[in-house]
């Protein structure tokens, strides 16, 4: 079953100096599975994401032949239709919990925000859930965090409580943008597990956006390669490794491996041919 | 958590009434160099030029002159710490007295000035700053730059001939009518010196309705000038805010715009938009000498400026040790109120 349906994106600016199109033309389908989008910076992988949920700010412009979310047309949605699904049915995790979570209030305010004013539960339920969700994220003093500041958070237990936050409602579709990407590698694995089994065992939808190949690969089911605001490459996870176009073999051999040759690392060849 | 959190903000306090003290000595230690600089002698000023060598002994020793530098320097910071400012040589009365009597005329005016400019400039910046470019913004930003651009005595002056002299929706110069005057000096105590306060404290709403049919032109005016500078810098801060990722975040969550706006960014702009007013307040806290002029208001700003005209330094000097003293209390307060919006602020 068809979750989402996005036919030939568009995401465009302008600015003074003429139109920046960061995203050309962008087409693919997502079922409840998950669904890796690669490049490097500037191939437009954030735009595609935050297209669906059409949070691009002007002078940003999205246009779109379809773009269909569980039956709902996005390009035609009011602005109150959209925030109607924004939390409850799609969902994003961000970056970098440093400047995602509002520095100025607390962790439980946070949580609590969206079961209070979108769904309207009193505050000792809409407590409850929030305690559940961080425990849900692997946060051992729950209670503690709910009154603590994102400040007083390491990068980690900021990132959970993103995905506690997100994940709160249930939603269908999460978008995850690089989610981490800001945090060290052994704090990545683990956030990795938790945001794994959370989106495996509640069956939802996700868009894994990253510009690590690997980690995409070990984590997704489909792989779609961006350059330059266009999709060069869809494969399977598994045939990775078999990647054909130019553009996704340089991107796996600009990565070092431990034990592997000690030479320069290759750079990454462009072409503009690619992106025509 | 809590309880070090508690703690710090205790001992924070401590080291920023230090600071305080100190700053304030600093300022004591300039308004007294200020006076032995300046070529005007406190003794001939106070005898005139007949004065008889012994009587120009006898008051320097009086007033401490014949003491060393630091000895003198001594007296004038106990002295101004329990109060003394020393005594005005135009009127022969204690200077300290004096300020407290124009002190609360100007401190009325700027309050209700800022007052005025917060409540008019914050909601009139955050509009702006979510529609940048729009129709909206350009009316705000034309305004905010006639604020900053006309000389205010112009503004006063046209003021007073509109609402005044030809529409007759306020009163004109002066803080009461003449006749209110009288009764307010016989009827009503004056516990803080702001006639609005007083008046509403003593139940004396007539008096009250005239006191304020005199403030709000000069405080409107004030206003003006306060608000074009707060309703820009509201709209920067917030520009800034809207840009961040917790935005976003909110956004995703479903949060309505107005919620986005007024609580996420507000709060985050509340931090930098505390200076801001302080600044701003502060400024208006020296008294307006042009405003006070052509509103024949009995502000600080007049005080100075009259005393200035006729070499009182003691006057003067104690004028310019209450405006820094406002200041520096102002810096303080926006600290504290820093530290209850700011929870990084520690």
């Amino acid at each position: 079953m068809t979750l989402l349906s996005v036919r030939n994106l568009k995401v465009s600016f302008d600015t003074e100096t003429g139109v920046v199109e960061a995203v050309r033309g962008v087409s693919f389908d997502l079922g409840r599975e998950r669904l890796g989008i690669v490049g490097e910076s500037g191939s437009g992988k954030t735009m595609t994401g935050r297209s669906v949920l059409r949070l691009i700010r002007p002078p940003g412009r999205i246009e779109a032949d379809e773009m269909r979310f569980d039956g709902v047309d996005l390009m035609g949605a009011s602005e109150t239709q959209m925030r109607a699904l924004r939390g409850r049915r799609i969902a994003m995790v961000m970056q970098d919990p440093k400047y995602s979570l509002n520095p100025v209030m607390k962790v439980g305010a946070q949580l609590m925000e969206g079961l209070r004013q979108r769904d309207g539960l009193t505050r000792a339920a809409a407590h409850i859930k929030a305690v559940e969700a961080l425990e849900a994220v692997q946060i051992r003093d729950p209670e503690r965090v709910m009154l603590a500041y994102p400040h007083e958070l390491s990068g980690g237990m900021g990132q959970r409580v993103m995905i506690a936050m997100m994940l709160i409602p249930n939603p269908d579709l999460l978008i995850a943008d690089e989610p981490t990407s800001a945090l060290d590698v052994t704090v990545q694995a683990e956030v990795l597990a938790i945001l794994d089994g959370l989106v495996r065992d509640r069956g939802m939808g996700l868009i894994f956006i990253s510009h690590d190949l690997r980690l995409v690969a070990r984590f997704c089911d489909r792989v779609l390669v961006m350059y330059r605001g266009k999709i060069v490459e869809e494969l399977a996870a598994r045939d990775l490794l078999h990647a054909r176009h130019p553009y996704t073999q340089g991107l796996l051999n600009c990565l070092p491996r431990i034990g592997g040759p000690r030479q320069p690392l290759p750079g990454l060849d462009r072409s503009a041919d690619w992106a025509v | 958590m809590t309880s070090d959190r508690m703690t710090s903000t205790v001992r924070q306090i401590g080291g920023t009434a230090l600071t305080l003290l100190v700053t304030f000595i600093g300022l004591l230690a300039v308004t007294f160099i200020i006076s032995r600089v300046v070529p005007i002698d406190p003794v001939s000023s106070i005898l005139g030029d007949r004065a008889s060598a012994a009587q120009i002994a006898e008051a320097r020793e009086r007033l401490g002159l014949d003491q060393p530098m630091w000895q003198q320097f001594w007296i004038y910071v106990t002295q101004a710490l329990q109060g003394d400012l020393g005594l005005s040589v135009r009127t022969r009365e204690p200077v300290a007295a004096e300020i407290a009597r124009y002190f609360p005329a100007t401190l009325e005016l700027a309050t209700l000035a800022t007052i005025l400019g917060v409540v008019v400039g914050v909601p009139a910046g955050v509009l702006a700053a979510t529609k940048p470019g729009s129709l909206y913004d350009q009316i705000v930003r034309l305004i905010g730059l006639m604020g900053y651009s006309m000389p205010v005595f112009w503004l006063g002056l046209i003021g007073l001939l509109v609402f005044y002299g030809q529409l007759g929706w306020v009163s004109g110069p002066g803080r009461l009518d003449a006749s209110f005057q009288m009764m307010f000096e016989f009827e009503v105590t004056p516990l803080t010196g702001m006639i609005l306060v007083d008046t509403a404290l003593a139940g004396r709403w007539d008096m009250f309705a005239n006191a304020f049919s005199h403030i709000i032109l000069p405080a409107s005016l004030l206003g003006y000038i306060s608000m074009a500078y707060i309703s820009r810098m509201t709209r920067s801060f917030m520009m800034n805010e809207l840009g961040q990722e917790y935005i976003t975040t909110a956004r995703v969550k479903g949060m309505p715009e107005r919620r986005v706006v007024w609580v996420h960014a507000m709060r985050n702009v509340m931090v930098p938009l505390i200076t801001v007013v302080a600044l701003s307040y502060a400024s208006l806290l020296e008294g307006a000498v042009l405003t006070e002029t052509i509103f024949a208001w009995p502000g600080l700003g007049s005080y100075i400026t009259d005393a200035l005209l006729v070499a009182d330094m003691p006057a003067v000097l104690g004028g310019t040790v209450v405006v820094g003293a406002v200041f520096i209390g102002l810096n303080m307060l926006s600290d504290l109120l820093y530290r209850l919006v700011d929870p990084r602020a520690l």
